[in-house]
């Protein structure tokens, strides 16, 4: 298996989908010639052509309303925002089309297509530039949205998003396009929609989390482990919406402690849902109150401050120890 | 005759101190640009920049048109157009430090520059997110009974986007003094203008919506000037917005991460032959109005001013973390 950085996975997911299936088109600003901001749709252009791999002028509720057009009429869209505070220009089109046309026609008319943008902190721009508003479009019934971990998850969920029947929203955590390598299979490989799996298996505390924030909660664990002796379980949910909560339900009813964290700011994020599901289905099990470790109710602060906004392993330590000794 | 004479001299003079304080301008935001990319290559400014050199003289002679009172709104690619507007040079460079000092408080850096004294709304990550502000201001100014234009600068990518066409019929409808500047680069990040526009000129689309307009060589400073100088006259007499297309171009990448696959070296190299302050040096040596000591001088002087306004970043602070909250909602009270 070689060895490939998130972008590197990602491109290989598309390049492989477009040569399995010729109704696969790549669109969006600078996808094409340039291969795209952060070079995700690399060479594509070339070995597909512009019919296929298509430059957009920037109009992003254009190229979003294209794409349900496009879907509903059998085509699959891939369309690439550059950044996803650049998305809430064709939030419209997303929240008012693509998620409730199955819906309206009573599921007759269907819009396979999927939106990829790049999420998150860790290049240390601004705002729309660094943000993470998973929360606005896992509000939405009718979409799927996805956070892939690792470059791995990301070219198996990215298959499958391209695959599903329904639109999906792919988030793609700057930070991780380049921050590691790992085996990424040749031969196809998929990951189910709608489930998390166990990234470390443990028995006294079930850390939830995703994406980018999905490392730092790792190492945590680990650092727990070795200083205070903590068994920590952390669960990668993969998908936001729907979220599978089986997997955390079960962990927290084991472990009885439970933590979230995500970078997204804290009120009415991700985590809110999470701790709703937690009490509704394992409120008996729970020894301790559940902890969160989050992003700030603020804009996401410019470069100089950018990492004090951004949980860390000592901010996941910290409230996992508080936790665990409450 | 020899009042003649005098006049001639007293208008030449005038002239040669104006040529002057225009090719003074454009080199300092050229000299504050070439600074930044080697301050950015220095990993003391972070997160994105996106550099001006090559369009100076647009900044420069639509500024030269406008009066203190009038607003500016502009993009992302703006030091320029702050530095022109008064903005010292110390508080854009502490700003795209992230330090608090910044105009922005450090909260911007340099897509975001702000400020209310000079009445400058602000850079603008969004390409067109400005239009609509822009409008928005020249309506409360007509509401408001206040003799004031609203200048607004965009590049020709933000042609394609919705919210210019929306934009372009409120202004037109509403009868609102709004100073539309297109900086017409021919490239929105890397995708050519012949491959964004089905009708690539610009002017033809406000026509449309029966906006006065124009277009004008963006790498003649003097042209753009006197172009910018009658848009604002016909606003302010006839109370109506006005689209001045600046054809020009930038020298640099997109930004410092654009491998700048869409374009080639020698048409790079070609657009540099007619560089703003390159012509406009040759022209007024052509006049015998400009010599290489005045070029030292002015050289001298706007190296002074850079070197300040970097000590003065570096010398600066960052807010202080317990300050992160402040102005996400407001500090006045109800009354």
């Amino acid at each position: 298996m070689a060895k490939m950085t998130m972008v590197q996975a990602l491109n290989l997911a598309l390049r492989q989908e477009m040569e399995r299936d010729e109704n696969v088109i790549v669109l969006g600003e600078d996808v094409g010639v340039d291969g795209g901001v952060f070079r995700v749709t690399d060479g594509l252009h070339e070995a597909f052509g512009e019919e296929r791999v298509v430059d957009t002028p920037l109009a992003e509720n254009g190229i979003v309303g294209m794409s349900i057009g496009m879907a509903v009429y059998g085509l699959r869209p891939v369309c690439e925002i550059q950044f996803s505070g650049f998305a809430y220009q064709n939030f419209h089109q997303i929240e008012n089309h693509a998620s409730r046309l199955r819906w309206r026609s009573q599921g007759r008319y269907h819009v396979p297509m999927v939106l990829r943008a790049p999420y998150g902190g860790g290049v240390r721009a601004l705002e729309h530039h660094s943000e993470s508003r998973e929360a606005f479009w896992a509000h939405i019934p009718g979409l799927k949205m996805v956070i892939p971990s690792g470059p791995r998850s990301a070219r198996a969920l990215l298959v499958s998003a391209i695959r599903d029947p329904d639109p999906v929203i792919f988030y793609e955590a700057k930070a991780l396009y380049r921050a590691f390598r790992e085996e990424v299979p040749e031969e196809e490989e998929t990951l189910p929609l709608g489930e998390s799996r166990i990234a470390r298996e443990g028995d006294d505390l079930t850390l939830i989390s995703y994406g980018a924030m999905l490392r730092p909660t790792l190492s945590a664990a680990e650092q727990l482990e070795k200083e205070d002796g903590v068994s920590a379980e952390v669960i990668d949910l993969l998908t936001i919406s729907p979220l599978d909560d089986t997997l955390f339900v079960t962990s927290v009813k084991k472990t009885g402690h439970a933590m979230i964290v995500h970078e997204a700011p804290m009120s009415f994020g991700p985590g809110a849902e999470i701790i709703a599901r937690l009490v509704e289905k394992a409120f008996y099990y729970l020894e301790v109150p559940i902890g969160r470790v989050t992003g700030y109710d603020v804009v996401i602060p410019l470069f100089a401050r950018e990492k004090d906004y951004i949980p860390s392993v000592e901010r996941i330590t910290h409230e996992a120890r508080r936790i665990l000794e409450t | 005759m020899t009042t003649n004479t005098k006049g001639t001299k007293q208008a030449g003079e005038v002239d040669r101190r104006h040529a002057l304080h225009l090719l003074k301008s454009m080199l300092r935001i050229r000299r504050l640009e070439e600074r930044c990319a080697e301050l950015y290559s220095a990993m003391k400014i972070r997160g994105f920049l996106h550099l001006y050199d090559g369009q100076e003289a647009v900044a420069v002679g639509v500024l030269e048109a406008l009066t203190k009172d009038d607003a500016i709104v502009a993009t992302y690619r703006e030091h320029g157009h702050a530095l022109m507007r008064g903005i010292p040079a110390s508080a854009i460079l502490a700003e795209m430090y992230g330090k608090q000092e910044g105009c922005s408080r450090g909260r911007g850096g340099s897509m975001h520059l702000f400020d209310e004294k000079t009445r400058f709304y602000g850079g603008n990550a969004i390409v067109r997110g400005g239009l609509p502000l822009a409008v928005g201001l020249a309506l409360a100014d007509k509401m408001q009974q206040k003799n004031r234009v609203s200048c607004c600068f965009f590049g020709e990518g933000a042609v394609a986007e919705g919210e210019f066409h929306e934009s372009m019929n409120l202004a037109a409808l509403w009868q609102l003094p709004v100073l539309f500047v297109c900086e017409n680069n021919l490239y929105a990040m890397g995708t050519a203008l012949k491959y964004s526009e089905s009708v690539m000129d610009l002017t033809s689309k406000v026509m449309s919506y029966d906006v006065s307009s124009a277009a004008v060589d963006g790498m003649d400073v003097l042209a753009v000037e006197i172009a910018a100088k009658s848009a604002v006259e016909a606003i302010r007499s006839q109370g109506k917005p006005f689209f001045l297309e600046c054809r020009t171009y930038r020298f640099r990448a997109h930004s410092m991460y654009d491998p700048e696959l869409y374009r080639t070296k020698s048409e790079v190299e070609e657009w540099k032959g007619r560089g703003p302050i390159k012509t406009f040096i040759e022209k007024m040596k052509g006049q015998g109005t400009l010599s290489d000591a005045d070029i030292e001088t002015i050289e001298g002087d706007v190296a002074r001013e850079i070197n300040e306004a970097v000590a003065f970043a570096e010398a600066c602070t960052w807010e202080p973390i317990e300050d992160v909250a402040r102005f996400v909602y407001s500090e006045r009270r109800m009354p």
